[in-house]
């Protein structure tokens, strides 16, 4: 496994109720306290209908990459019909917020990050 | 599909030469502008997704950073994105979702909006072709032309917009649960892990044969052919509608389509009897090639 960070993908599912909203607004407050480098995009369904050409960009590199969505089948297949199917040696994690706590979703998220803590206080 | 409409790239700068945000203002901005259809990355300085920006060709760009410094200048050196830069330090987060309001307006560039009056719900089968044995039922069922097959005729989604919102009929008569609808509330439809019970009651799908005497194409072929030779002298187009509408009735009352969906149809918009024909015609030579 790469000892480079993680590359982190949220996705809001904003146009269903798929995912719970408390889930998807506590791990997205999560990840906003953390002091990380993340992408967020409004639906990832809608990206891969479109064949979004940021698909490729997220899973261009080396890094491990941490999905947080929905159910891995799903997102497995929607990476293939956008034309950019998940790399299968082992690098990507689909975490599944429909079933799972929003804590252990971020948790698995921000594993190993260097900046885990609540940051970003403004400066004064 | 709507290729003209590409989700504007919101960067929340928080790297050198800049002040990082409160927490609140980055949730509420970021969440809402999810909610609006952006897409948004953070870029800090810390580990994960890289300092580095990535951007991609041909979606447009908006940096919102609380420059310490002079604005910083970005450019695209390939003149291939549209990008612009704003200091929003002085700024609240209704403030700043204003502000990004109108740049993208500046910028010319739309979006599919969720929720908003003529946006399009992104429903449509997505195919897991660990499962998928290529035995074209989906093609044969849908009437509205989303699948097709590839130049290796394997079986695909072609026109994702086609597919009638909130119906997942298809996937209900597919043999080996391989079509899902990931924004559809219970598995396996969803994407949830096919179990053992879910392919016993699969295997107790009703068989469109026996529904309809034969695939959809060729029962509506059928339908349609009796109906030219008995409307030949005069040809109605609302017997025509009239005719589509039984046979859509048929398939509602069976459970396949839901009632709600099939209230929504526009039926006008249905395969005109030619195309049905036409229709009929390929999945014939397709089978032909199979065997």
């Amino acid at each position: 496994m790469s000892d480079l960070p993680a590359k982190i993908l949220y996705c809001r599912c904003a146009f269903a109720r798929a995912v719970p909203e408390a889930t998807k607004n506590a791990v997205l407050g999560r990840l906003c306290e953390s002091g990380i480098s993340f992408e967020s995009v409004a639906d990832l369904c809608e990206m891969s209908a479109r064949k979004d050409p940021r698909l490729a960009e997220v899973l261009a590199g080396d890094e491990p990459i941490r999905i947080a969505a929905c159910f891995p089948r799903a997102v497995k297949w929607l990476f293939h019909h956008a034309g950019t199917p998940l790399p299968d040696d082992g690098r990507v994690e689909v975490l599944n917020m429909r079933d799972t706590s929003a804590d252990a979703i971020a948790d698995a998220l921000l594993a190993g990050t260097t900046s885990h803590s609540p940051s970003n206080s403004p400066t004064p | 599909m709507k290729n003209e409409i590409h989700p504007v790239q919101v960067i929340l700068y928080e790297g050198g030469g800049s002040t990082p945000w409160e927490v609140d203002c980055r949730l509420s901005v970021t969440a809402s502008l999810l909610d609006q259809g952006y897409s948004v990355l953070r870029v800090t300085e810390a580990a994960g997704n890289g300092a580095a920006m990535r951007t991609t060709r041909g979606i447009p760009v908006i940096v919102l950073g609380r420059f310490t410094g002079p604005m910083p200048e970005v450019v695209d050196g390939a003149g291939e994105l549209r990008i612009a830069t704003r200091d929003t330090a002085s700024l609240g987060a209704e403030e700043i979702l204003s502000l990004v309001t109108t740049v993208r307006e500046d910028l010319g560039a739309d979006l599919n909006r969720p929720g908003q009056t003529g946006a399009w719900k992104p429903w449509f089968p997505v195919i897991d072709y660990d499962r998928c044995t290529n035995c074209m039922q989906c093609l044969s069922f849908c009437l509205f032309d989303v699948y097709g097959v590839d130049e290796d005729k394997r079986i695909q989604v072609q026109n994702n917009d086609n597919c009638k919102t909130n119906c997942p009929a298809c996937s209900r008569v597919c043999p080996e649960v391989a079509i899902m609808f990931p924004k559809y509330a219970s598995g396996p439809i969803n994407g949830e892990l096919v179990k053992q019970e879910d392919l016993a009651r699969e295997s107790m799908k009703i068989d469109i044969s026996s529904l309809l005497g034969g695939d959809i194409y060729s029962s509506l072929k059928n339908r349609s052919e009796k109906a030219k030779s008995r409307f030949s002298k005069e040809r109605s187009p609302d017997k025509a509608l009239d005719e589509r509408k039984r046979c859509l009735t048929q398939l509602q009352q069976s459970g396949m389509i839901p009632a709600e969906v099939l209230a929504e149809l526009d039926l006008s918009s249905l395969p005109s009897p030619e195309a049905i024909q036409r229709k009929a015609k390929e999945l014939a030579a397709l089978r032909e090639a199979q065997v």
